[in-house]
């Protein structure tokens, strides 16, 4: 021992500098990594806000958020223009609930499906096609409901709702070409391969000894994946569930294809409507600097919604997750 | 008499059921009234032409007999013609080496065998008479009435409480559940000391109460059997000590089945004890069965002394 380390360090314990100058280099480099990220957080905030100050002053923060005119002006140097946020932020908010309340429930029965009843011959290729459908880009999702789907699958599903449940407020008629349901089907669609990859992962992670333990109690195959394997996995449903809502917010395209193009808060689902990425693409190109700020002041909103969303999901898996030792009540 | 009540419950016609007329002979009800008594009978029909004779001396009151079991995964066959009969009220112990099939034959007994995609079993499974094996017979409901305790503490991410309820949930028990879970914490020698924190987490326990508390959650559904799979490996010595009092009291109202490794413990705690070896094959198969005391002290076979006194395994 003592002649190895003298052989390979001659100079002691207290001199020995080889090899630290790779660590060093090695640890600049990661630090420059997150130091970078940080720096990028903070350009965009900050210039995004920037922007976005004049117009959240000239009209007050909460006229902002909660009124719904939205009546831009012409101005290079000054806000002239009405700009309220309440439509966009009803439409965003509309469509992202429509598509995580279809494509939840569709998502845990695959990831079941796919964990506890399809053997392994089954699940694995069913498990990549499913992965498969998270790689097609949302635009060709955005043609594909505008040509095919909408039209020839959810237009009579909508004459349907609309007449035989037009009663209650949100199916009622008439049903207008492109409209937030269409739009919202379609999102769901979009966020299904998310969220059951993440849910499966976390239903294939449940202990067997759990499973075999149910099983030795006279637990029906039925009993144990709603008793034992989906209520310890509740905190990882929320946790995909906030990604698929957080994707469902911000997608852009397919929505700005499919929602309608309304200028008023509509509660029936078959009437135009309007989301706040939608609105900021589709009226971009021929807006004047001082709309152009009321739109990035609508994406500093959206950002601010999706964080909130990530906040309240965060509080509620780490509410969920305390099951692991401590008390539970 | 409970266990009167569930056989006739189970199987109809009982005259000429041997278990059954040897019920007499067994202990009083311990349990307060309102217990629960498995509902739905195993199967549909009792397979009244089944071959009861053995050629062993088998104890009287047998709770289940194998006869010529082999078990096969696909291709591969790991246990290969064991009969034996495994007595009411009594601690049965199955040992031999690593590959002798011992777990395998214990969860023969519950159809957890079941479970593993391509497992297949020939030969017979009696319980009270009832071939489980037969097409009619639900394995969900052998399972309520055959028990189960794992080798490692499998304790579910829920209360100590709902632990222990689960099963009874499960069962549609309606009566009160707090007293079936003292009861049954009561019965696992656990009620003392959790009786202050049910509300907590079952995996708060230390590994000891854990399985204890497993133990309970075996009970509270009210087996008959329950069936043990080295369920003090992975303890200390102390919580060791426990777990194998406990099954001394737990005796009284159950049949117990127990797998272990561990010698002095079969020779402590079993009265009957199943010796098992790894064949040329690579198949399982009994070399000897007797009361535990005559295995341990005079055994028939060369190998089972060679087995007991440490020479191989």
């Amino acid at each position: 021992m003592t002649s190895r380390t003298t052989t390979l360090n001659p100079g002691g314990i207290a001199s020995s500098g080889r090899g630290r100058l790779g660590d060093r280099a090695f640890r600049w480099a990661v630090a420059a990594g997150g130091i970078t990220v940080l720096l990028i957080l903070a350009l965009m905030i900050g210039s995004t806000t920037l922007d976005a100050l004049p117009v959240f002053s000239s009209q007050g923060i909460v006229d902002f958020l909660t009124g719904i005119t939205w009546d831009p002006g012409v101005s290079r140097t000054e806000i002239t223009g009405t700009y309220q946020a309440g439509v966009f932020m009803f439409g965003t908010l509309v469509t992202s609930l429509l598509a995580i309340t279809l494509a939840l429930p569709l998502s845990i029965a695959i990831a079941l499906f796919l964990s506890d009843v399809a053997g392994p011959r089954v699940a694995r290729p069913l498990a990549y096609l499913v992965e498969l459908l998270a790689a097609i880009p949302s635009v060709v999702y955005g043609l594909w409901g505008l040509h095919f789907f909408a039209p020839t699958v959810l237009k009579p599903v909508a004459k349907f709702l609309s007449e035989t449940l037009g009663f209650i407020p949100i199916f009622e008629g008439p049903v207008v070409a492109f409209n937030p349901f269409y739009a919202g089907v379609v999102l769901a669609i979009m966020i299904l391969p998310i969220i059951t990859a993440i849910v499966h992962e976390i239903f294939r992670a449940a202990p067997a000894a759990e499973r075999q333990a149910a099983y030795a109690l006279g637990a029906t195959r039925w009993e144990v994946m709603w008793q034992v394997v989906v209520p310890r996995s509740r905190p990882g449903i929320v946790g995909a569930t906030m990604l698929g809502l957080g994707r469902a917010l911000g997608e852009t395209i397919a929505i700005a294809l499919l929602i309608g193009g309304g200028t008023t808060i509509n509660i029936s689902l078959f009437q135009q409507g309007e989301s706040i990425a939608a609105k900021i693409v589709n009226t971009f190109q021929e807006s004047a600097p001082e709309a152009i700020d009321a739109l990035i002041a609508l994406g500093v909103t959206l950002f601010a919604i999706t964080i909130v969303i990530n906040m309240a999901a965060r509080l509620i898996v780490r509410r969920l997750g305390d099951l692991s030792g401590e008390a539970i009540s | 008499m409970r266990v009167t009540t569930e056989s006739a419950t189970m199987t109809t016609p009982t005259m000429t059921d041997p278990a059954v007329e040897a019920t007499p002979s067994q202990p009083p009800e311990i349990r307060p009234p309102g217990a629960m008594v498995p509902p739905r009978p195993i199967a549909r029909a009792r397979d009244a032409s089944a071959p009861r004779n053995e050629p062993e001396a088998r104890p009287a009151n047998p709770a289940v007999e194998l006869s010529d079991v082999s078990i096969f995964y696909g291709a591969f066959r790991a246990v290969r013609d064991v009969s034996f009969s495994v007595p009411a009220h009594a601690i049965t112990a199955l040992i031999g080496p690593s590959g002798s099939g011992k777990s395998t034959l214990l969860r023969a007994i519950n159809r957890m065998n079941d479970l593993t995609p391509g497992s297949r079993l020939d030969g017979e499974v009696r319980y009270h008479g009832t071939n489980l094996y037969r097409a009619d017979v639900d394995p969900v409901e052998v399972r309520r009435r055959i028990g189960m305790v794992f080798q490692k503490p499998n304790p579910f991410p829920k209360s100590i409480y709902d632990n222990v309820a689960f099963g009874p949930r499960l069962n549609g028990y309606r009566d009160n559940m707090d007293e079936l879970v003292e009861r049954s914490l009561r019965q696992a020698a656990l009620w003392d000391e959790v009786k202050d924190k049910l509300k907590q987490s079952g995996l708060a326990l230390s590994g000891g109460q854990q399985q204890r508390l497993c133990i309970a959650r075996t009970i509270a559904v009210e087996p008959e059997i329950i069936l043990m799979d080295e369920p003090a490996s992975a303890l200390d010595p102390r919580s060791t000590l426990q777990i194998e009092e406990l099954m001394a009291e737990l005796k009284e109202n159950y049949t117990i089945v127990i797998v272990t490794h561990n010698m002095q413990q079969a020779a402590r705690a079993s009265d009957r004890t199943v010796f098992l070896n790894m064949g040329d094959d690579r198949a399982g198969y009994v070399v000897e069965v007797d009361d535990t005391v005559k295995i341990f002290t005079n055994p028939r076979e060369q190998l089972t002394e060679d087995y007991i006194s440490g020479r191989f395994g």
